[in-house]
């Protein structure tokens, strides 16, 4: 593998990994700052004990979320310094702002949170936990509009071989932004949800002594997770029919769509021959796709042939503009499949934690404890599929991604990087639950040992 | 004035306020393991920075996207240069921040002392390599004329660099003593107060040692006079605060040494000025805050936005250590 292939597959790595954590940051931090609003204003002291159990397991997450994104702070210019040169107008910026307006938010004030708890009056520490929650889901918008721009370049002029910013109000409004974040906003609360499901049946499971706070946690978490999923839902819907105008090729590539059809009909399964540009099985739900794209039975969708004809006059001969479209295909597959099982589970935990007794199978609560996954399934391949669908380009139709890899770079020491952070990043996921799960089984009542300086 | 003077300024002031907050956090990291007899102890010492190391550490990354933004080709040409020295600081940094989230969650001691080691090497690796990337940029690297470093691993480990890099770990060890005297009550204090006395001759030393390595090595370091000031200023600080910690004032020998890591950093830019990036090649093929920069567009923005939100972001940090500002004893309450 060259220089190229390593720094793919390790920005890949690092990137997933880092977002596996990022969700749960984005919605349970909100999710713990509402539990301890509740506390404050009610005066159940229920909810404060829950504000501090979650708050707990949050802080776990919390600790690998920043360790794991002080390397992509870097890493644009480790691996990516060409890109960085191209693109320091239009992502520094957003990054810069990223850390000026958000991670001096999140982490001064996520510090005054866990220490705190007896320095400040119960309002002022509940305003703490907002402005993490804050701090935590504003970074996101800045970062995403970095990424919303490699996905739909806006407000830029090229200039001396480089993409200069000349409208900073188009880059933070760019629509593709204001649909990603949104997606990704709400994936955060599904995510935070189906913890809080899983963690809560658990006790369940388990017949837990003092399961009154488990039971509210679980009213909680399914609500949440049932209202984050249906907007996820909504939102993906418009992000398809986004797609069809900026990225049709993407779209045509998570379809496996090659020629053009109208109306177009959503694949259900098929099998990809990349090479003939072909699939050789290819079940459909006829006029699905244009509903998909155009809320219509009817309406053309373009085929990746079509497409690749269209980009050769518009972008150059010669070239290939077809991403990987078995890897785009399967990603989507997944990302879409998995939520429309969450939406499932989201709704009977909801109805079933209507009631006073959460009435429940073991097979059933197991089932819960397992869905925690689930979203972190969807979150992942809903990256691989909108980075992956991108390819070739790493700003879409303005620069390539083998022309954006760093020059310095030896093979030896791509190699030496991508093994390293492999191999911590393998390291810690395993302290990570091993952590979790201790910290995830113990009973509210108990507050989880706060002082051994006694022992 | 000229928006690239500006930023070069302000990514100045990040790296001041990087070296100041994180030089105490990494010289009590690194102190950790030697200091702290027992868990009790160990505790109370990583109490003292257990709310802010997080937010301190932002100063890096707010200095890394400010680089970003203002002098893309700085941050490009630095970090695929300096390769496997950053991904060397990475790992440390990442296993350091875990490690302070992690190290008390399981009862087991032998669980909880092998983290204080990564929270000392986690400290140690990136106070030794910052130290070693500070002097490789001041003794200038090869870069060639397409702002790619052609250096390689070694070139970066040259004799004047591993003088930098212990300079700044022992400053830091310094530093980091008398903040714990601050913060420390108790006889853990006085443990302090040793500690930061232990460390202030090797300190000297080492400042010394490097200032005069400097004056030979790097011709523009002679030739700016903010340069020169700002070492003077530094070693005047540097022997002040020992004086101080010995008389048993800590704040002002704390003081004194803030202004020592304060003063090296400014002798560091001011040596750069107008550069970033000196070519060891060809001048011609030096990086500097023009051929760096971004769009003016770029900069204009983002010194309005620069201009509004650094004042809150200070406020608020001093807010929090005026809320922890109790000293920590062995036996006080603690939060894990
Ligand atoms: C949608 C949101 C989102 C996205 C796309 C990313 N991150 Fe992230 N990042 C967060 C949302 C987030 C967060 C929620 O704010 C984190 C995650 C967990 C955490 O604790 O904070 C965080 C932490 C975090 C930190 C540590 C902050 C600290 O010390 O407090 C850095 C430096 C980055 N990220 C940088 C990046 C970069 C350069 C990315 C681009 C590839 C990136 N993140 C993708
Ligand atoms: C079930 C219906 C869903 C649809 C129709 C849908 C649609 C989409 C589309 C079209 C994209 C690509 C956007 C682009 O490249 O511009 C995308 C990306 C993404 N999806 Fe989904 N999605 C669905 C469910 C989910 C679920 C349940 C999750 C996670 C809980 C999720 C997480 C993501 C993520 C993290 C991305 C990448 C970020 C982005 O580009 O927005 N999606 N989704
Ligand atoms: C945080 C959210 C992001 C996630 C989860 C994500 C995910 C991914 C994934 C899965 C790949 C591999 C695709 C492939 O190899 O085919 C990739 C590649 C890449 N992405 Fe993203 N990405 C994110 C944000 C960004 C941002 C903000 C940038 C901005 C520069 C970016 C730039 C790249 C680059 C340079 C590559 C390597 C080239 C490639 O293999 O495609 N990504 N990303």
């Amino acid at each position: 593998m060259g220089v190229l292939e390593l720094s793919r597959w390790q920005f890949a790595i690092t990137t997933v990994y880092h977002f596996f954590f990022v969700p749960l940051t984005l919605g349970l931090t909100i999710a713990i700052a509402l539990m301890e609003t509740k506390y404050v204003r009610t005066g159940d002291e229920d909810y404060k004990k829950m504000a501090k159990f979650w708050g707990h397991l949050f802080l776990i997450n919390f600790a690998i979320g920043v360790a794991t994104g002080i390397v992509q702070e870097f890493q644009f210019g480790m691996n990516w310094s060409e890109y960085s040169r191209f693109m320091g107008d239009i992502f520094g910026a957003p990054l810069a702002i990223e850390a000026l307006l958000a991670f001096y938010m999140e982490s001064t004030f996520i510090g005054v949170w866990v220490f705190g708890w007896k320095r400040l009056s119960p309002k002022a520490h509940a305003a703490t936990a907002w402005l993490v929650a804050a701090g935590s889901n504003l970074s996101a918008i800045w970062i995403l509009s970095a990424n919303s721009f490699m996905q739909q370049p806006v407000g830029y002029e090229l200039a001396n071989g480089r993409a200069q910013m000349v409208d900073f109000w188009a880059i933070i409004g760019n629509p593709h932004l204001w649909l990603q974040f949104p997606h990704i906003f709400t994936a955060g609360m599904v995510q935070a949800g189906f913890f809080m499901i899983g963690v809560s049946a658990w006790h369940f499971l388990h017949k837990t002594k003092n399961i009154t706070p488990f039971k509210k946690s679980m009213r909680f978490g399914s609500t949440y997770a049932l209202i984050g999923i249906v907007l996820v839902i909504l939102i993906g819907h418009r992000q398809a029919q986004h797609l069809a105008e900026t990225q049709p090729m993407k779209l045509a590539a998570g379809e496996a769509l090659w020629e053009t059809e109208n109306p177009a009909g959503e694949s259900l399964f098929a099998l990809i021959d990349q090479d003939n540009h072909r699939n050789t099985v290819d079940l459909k739900i006829p006029g699905f796709l244009s509903f998909l794209a155009y809320d219509s039975f009817s309406g053309e969708v373009k085929g990746i042939n079509d497409l690749q004809k269209e980009y050769e006059q518009k972008y150059g001969a010669g070239k290939n503009y077809i991403p990987n479209v078995w890897l785009s295909y399967w990603s989507f597959r997944i990302m879409v499949g998995v939520g429309f099982l969450m939406l499932l589970l989201a709704f009977v935990a909801f109805m079933k934690s209507r009631k006073d007794e959460f009435k429940c199978k073991p097979l059933g609560l197991k089932v819960f404890i397992w869905s925690i996954i689930l979203p972190i399934l969807s979150v992942a391949f809903g990256w691989i599929f909108t980075e992956a669908g991108r390819q070739p380009w790493l700003v879409f139709g303005l620069f390539r991604t083998e022309d954006g890899v760093s020059k310095a770079v030896s093979v030896g020491e791509a190699w030496t990087t991508v093994i390293g952070f492999t191999i911590l990043y393998a390291i810690l996921i395993v302290f990570t639950v091993q952590l979790w799960v201790k910290y995830a089984k113990h009973d509210m009542e108990l507050e989880p040992e706060t002082s051994t300086s006694e022992a | 004035m000229d928006l690239n003077i500006l930023w070069f300024i302000l990514i100045t002031v990040l790296f001041i306020g990087y070296f100041f907050l994180e030089g105490f956090d990494y010289g009590v990291g690194m102190l950790l393991p030697f200091m702290g007899k027992d868990d009790a102890e160990r505790r109370a010492i990583i109490n003292t920075i257990g709310p802010h190391w997080d937010g301190n550490e932002v100063w890096l990354l707010t200095a890394g996207g400010a680089s970003f933004a203002a002098f893309p080709n700085f941050y490009a040409t630095l970090f695929s240069g300096f390769y496997l020295p950053l991904f060397l600081m990475l790992l440390g940094l990442i296993v350091r921040a875990v490690a302070f989230e992690y190290r008390s969650k399981e009862d087991s001691l032998k669980w909880r002392y092998n983290w204080d080691w990564m929270i000392f090497l986690g400290s140690f690796i990136p106070a030794f390599l910052w130290g070693v990337a500070v002097s490789n940029l001041l003794i200038g690297v090869p870069i060639d004329s397409t702002m790619t470093y052609t250096g390689g691993f070694f070139n970066l480990l040259n004799p004047y660099a591993l003088v930098g890099g212990i300079t700044f770990v022992v400053l830091f060890l310094f530093h980091g003593s008398l903040f714990l005297s601050l913060k420390l009550g108790g006889e853990m204090m006085d443990k302090a107060k040793e500690s930061a006395n232990k460390y202030w001759i090797p300190a000297v030393v080492m400042a010394v040692i490097f200032v005069v390595y400097t004056y030979f090595a790097v011709p523009s370091f002679s030739a700016s006079a903010v340069a020169l000031i700002s070492a003077l200023i530094a070693a005047v600080a540097l022997i002040l605060a020992g004086i101080y910690a010995k008389g048993g004032k800590m704040g002002l020998g704390f003081i004194m040494s803030s202004l020592t890591v304060v003063f090296v950093t400014i002798l560091a830019f001011a040596t750069l000025y107008p550069n970033l990036m000196f070519s060891s090649t060809d001048p011609a093929n030096n990086l500097t805050i023009y051929n760096a920069s971004a769009s003016p567009y770029t900069l204009t923005v983002m010194s309005y936005v620069a201009l509004i939100l650094v004042p809150f972001v200070l406020v608020y940090q001093a807010w929090s250590y005026i809320i922890f500002k109790k000293r920590i004893t062995k036996d006080s309450e603690m939060t894990y």
